[in-house]
C-alpha cells in the first residue's frame, strides 16, 4: 500500500455524499483526478483491502431483525453442524471461536418472527441448543481504522 | 437508539437496495449508473437514497475495510458482565474506543450465559487485542464483575446481510 492507498482507505471509511459526482470532493481533497481515484478504489477492492464500497444498509431500520446465536458443538461433529447452519440463507456470518460455545453466527431476517423460526429449525436439524442473544442496545460508533 | 418503528420502503426503494447492496458502480456518476440499470431518473435514485440516509436505513455510503488485509488480523469478541444499572452509562464509552468496532448490550441467559456487554476488539496481534481488553477493564472498573475474550479461529461463513429478491 502506498500513501494514496492509505489516504483512500482512511478517507472513504467516512463516506461520500449523495450527489451527482460524489467522488469529486474526495478526489480534490486527495489531489487526484476522479478517474484515478476510481481506479484506486477498484484495485483496493480487487486486492481485498476493502470488502465493499457502497451504501451500508441497516437491516433493522429496513424492518428486519437480527440475532447473535451461539452453540456448543462437539469437535467431531463440527463440520457437519457448520454445514447445516450455513445452509440457511438467513445465516449471514458464522465464526468458529475458542470457547465452550464454539460456534457463533448472525441470523438476519426481513421479518422479526422469522428469526425464531430459523433458530428452531437449526435446533431441530442439529439436535443442539442455540443460545439466542438479540441486540438490546447498540453503542454505535463505527471503527475507522487508520492504515 | 432503536430505529423508528415504521419506516415505509416501497418496491422502488427495494429495487435500489437490491441494486446497491453489493456495492456502488465505480463511475464518476455512480447514482446515474444505478438509475440507468433500473430505468429510473438519477434524480429519483438520489432523492430516495438521501431519504433512506436521513431515516437511518443507510448508515453511510462508504468503504468497508478488510481488517485482515489491512494489518489488523487479530480480533477478539470481549464479553463483560456489567452491573445492569451502570451499563447504559458505560456502554457508549466502550463503543467510543477506537479499537472497538461493534459494541452491543445483549441479554443474560442464566445459567448458560452471564455476559451482557459485547465489544469486538481489533488489533495487529493477539497481544495487542489483550492489551486493549485491559483498557476496557480499566474503563469499566468495578462495574464489570467478570469478562472473557473469545478469539475467532476461522470464518465459517461471511456473506454480508442481503435483502433477497422477492
Amino acid at each position: 500500500m502506498d500513501e494514496l492507498d492509505r489516504a483512500v482507505v482512511n478517507r472513504l471509511q467516512h463516506g461520500v455524499e449523495v450527489a451527482a459526482r460524489p467522488f469529486a470532493p474526495v478526489a480534490a481533497a486527495l489531489d487526484v483526478e476522479e478517474d484515478a481515484l476510481l481506479a484506486r478504489i477498484a484495485r483496493l477492492l480487487a486486492d481485498g483491502a476493502l470488502t465493499r464500497f457502497g451504501p451500508m444498509y441497516d437491516a433493522t431500520a429496513m424492518g428486519g431483525a437480527f440475532t447473535l446465536a451461539a452453540m456448543s458443538v462437539p469437535a467431531a461433529d463440527f463440520d457437519r453442524v457448520a454445514a447445516l447452519v450455513n445452509a440457511h440463507p438467513e445465516v449471514a456470518h458464522n465464526y468458529e471461536r475458542e470457547h465452550a460455545l464454539n460456534m457463533w453466527f448472525v441470523v438476519a431476517c426481513e421479518r422479526p418472527e422469522a428469526v425464531a423460526r430459523v433458530i428452531a429449525d437449526i435446533e431441530r436439524e442439529t439436535g443442539l441448543a442455540v443460545l439466542d442473544l438479540p441486540k438490546l442496545d447498540e453503542y454505535f460508533l463505527d471503527l475507522r481504522i487508520a492504515v | 437508539m432503536n430505529a423508528p418503528a415504521e419506516i415505509r420502503l416501497d418496491q422502488t426503494d427495494r429495487a435500489i437496495i437490491l441494486a446497491t447492496q453489493g456495492g456502488l458502480p465505480l463511475a464518476v456518476e455512480p447514482y446515474h449508473a444505478v438509475a440507468r440499470s433500473l430505468g429510473l431518473s438519477a434524480e429519483e435514485v438520489m432523492a430516495r437514497l438521501a431519504r433512506m440516509k436521513s431515516l437511518g436505513v443507510i448508515r453511510r455510503i462508504a468503504a468497508v475495510p478488510n481488517h485482515y488485509a489491512l494489518g489488523y488480523p487479530a480480533n477478539g469478541m470481549s464479553v463483560w458482565d456489567v452491573a445492569d444499572d451502570r451499563i447504559a452509562a458505560l456502554g457508549p464509552q466502550v463503543g467510543a474506543l477506537a479499537f472497538v468496532s461493534h459494541c452491543y448490550r445483549r441479554p443474560r441467559v442464566p445459567p448458560r450465559w452471564r455476559y451482557n456487554l459485547f465489544a469486538m476488539v481489533h488489533g495487529r496481534t493477539r497481544d495487542e487485542v489483550g492489551a486493549h481488553v485491559g483498557e476496557i477493564a480499566a474503563l469499566l472498573g468495578d462495574a464489570a464483575r467478570a469478562h472473557e475474550v473469545l478469539y475467532s479461529r476461522r470464518i465459517l461463513k461471511k456473506t454480508g446481510l442481503r435483502l433477497r429478491a422477492e
